[in-house]
């Protein structure tokens, strides 16, 4: 993670804050995002960054998240 | 979360939590629009530098926990109230940038009467309205602007107009009066919408800042517990059928003052 050549962005979920709604995995253009399997304190699956390599930051998932719980980076 | 490697390459925050946005937790059901409408309002907030000088009046419902999420002073006001109660704060101090935040059954059903007079006498006042065609809080009643066939806890067999009436269409209505500066219809299912409704709260909180009148931005929806859908269906019903019954669109701007 990170050490990605083609990518050109990164994004953090916040894995507490997470409510598995999946709103933000038909939103990323790149299909980056996928549904995790652990479940947090809320008793939610959080989603996580799955494909890191094609990651633009574009901020589209952020902009998406109703708990605001996506950072991203450029 | 432990900081990724990564960390040292992409430093440039472009996205992060609004200033104005408190970090809690929100008691929001997964996939409301309500996180997302919140998210956009302090934005605006942010984008303006009102912080300092807001004052927000929630009302009943969902709605009400702005005060817990958006970082300004709030008034709370009782149901459907909120326009009458933001008159009075603005007209004591008109300095202060003040917005209401209703939900649809608080701002098209028990305050139609304080929204409608709040519009006509032209209050300067920015009106976010959530209309999510339920009353998400109490537990999914009919409210006015529930669909037509639409099966909720108080109208099992699905709204017919015979008994029940029709959706009130909240935006063009306010449009129709003299007093509204600005009445637009925005929803935030897909990126592009979300960029076009943060567009429309910029200029309805322009409105207020340049002392036009009365703005208002009602908000497409889901309430995805109380339809009993996925959040992800519930977006695609909002873009579907809801978005059908009520066009999204500006339904009045004002280019100047009517008074000079």
């Amino acid at each position: 993670m990170g050490d990605s050549v083609t990518a050109t962005g990164r994004i953090e979920i916040d894995f507490e804050r997470c409510k598995a709604c999946e709103l933000c995995v038909p939103a990323c253009p790149k299909v980056c995002i996928g549904m995790g399997t652990a479940i947090n304190r809320q008793g939610y699956a959080s989603a996580v960054f799955e494909r890191p390599d094609d990651c633009t930051g574009c901020a589209i998932c952020a902009e998406t998240c109703p708990d605001a719980c996506i950072l991203v980076w450029r | 979360m432990s900081a990724p490697p990564g960390k040292a390459r992409f430093s440039k925050a472009v996205y992060a939590r609004p200033r104005s946005l408190v970090d809690v937790k929100s008691h929001f059901c997964p996939g409301c629009h309500h996180g997302t409408i919140h998210k956009i309002v302090a934005e605006c907030i942010d984008r303006y530098g009102l912080r300092e000088k807001t004052i927000g009046v929630a009302c009943v419902g969902c709605s009400v926990f702005l005060y817990d999420y958006i970082d300004v002073d709030v008034v709370e006001s009782p149901h459907g109230r909120a326009p009458a109660v933001a008159t009075g704060v603005k007209r004591a101090q008109p300095d202060k940038f003040v917005f209401t935040y209703q939900g649809d059954g608080d701002l098209a059903a028990i305050g139609t009467s304080e929204i409608i007079h709040a519009a006509n006498r032209g209050e300067n006042l920015s009106v976010i309205f959530v209309n999510n065609t339920t009353y998400g809080m109490t537990g999914g009643q009919m409210a006015p602007t529930t669909m037509l066939g639409q099966k909720t806890s108080t109208t099992p067999y699905g709204r017919d107009f015979r008994g029940d009436g029709y959706p009130i269409r909240m935006a063009e209505l306010l449009a129709g009066l003299e007093g509204t500066a600005y009445s637009a219809r925005v929803a935030v299912s897909t990126p592009a919408q979300i960029r076009k409704s943060k567009e429309a709260v910029r200029k309805a909180f322009e409105m207020q800042i340049n002392g036009m009148g009365l703005s208002i931005v009602e908000f497409l929806s889901t309430c995805p517990t109380n339809w009993g859908m996925k959040p992800l269906d519930a977006q695609k019903r909002v873009l579907g059928e809801m978005s059908e019954y009520f066009p999204l669109g500006v339904f009045k701007e004002r280019v100047q003052a009517d008074f000079a």
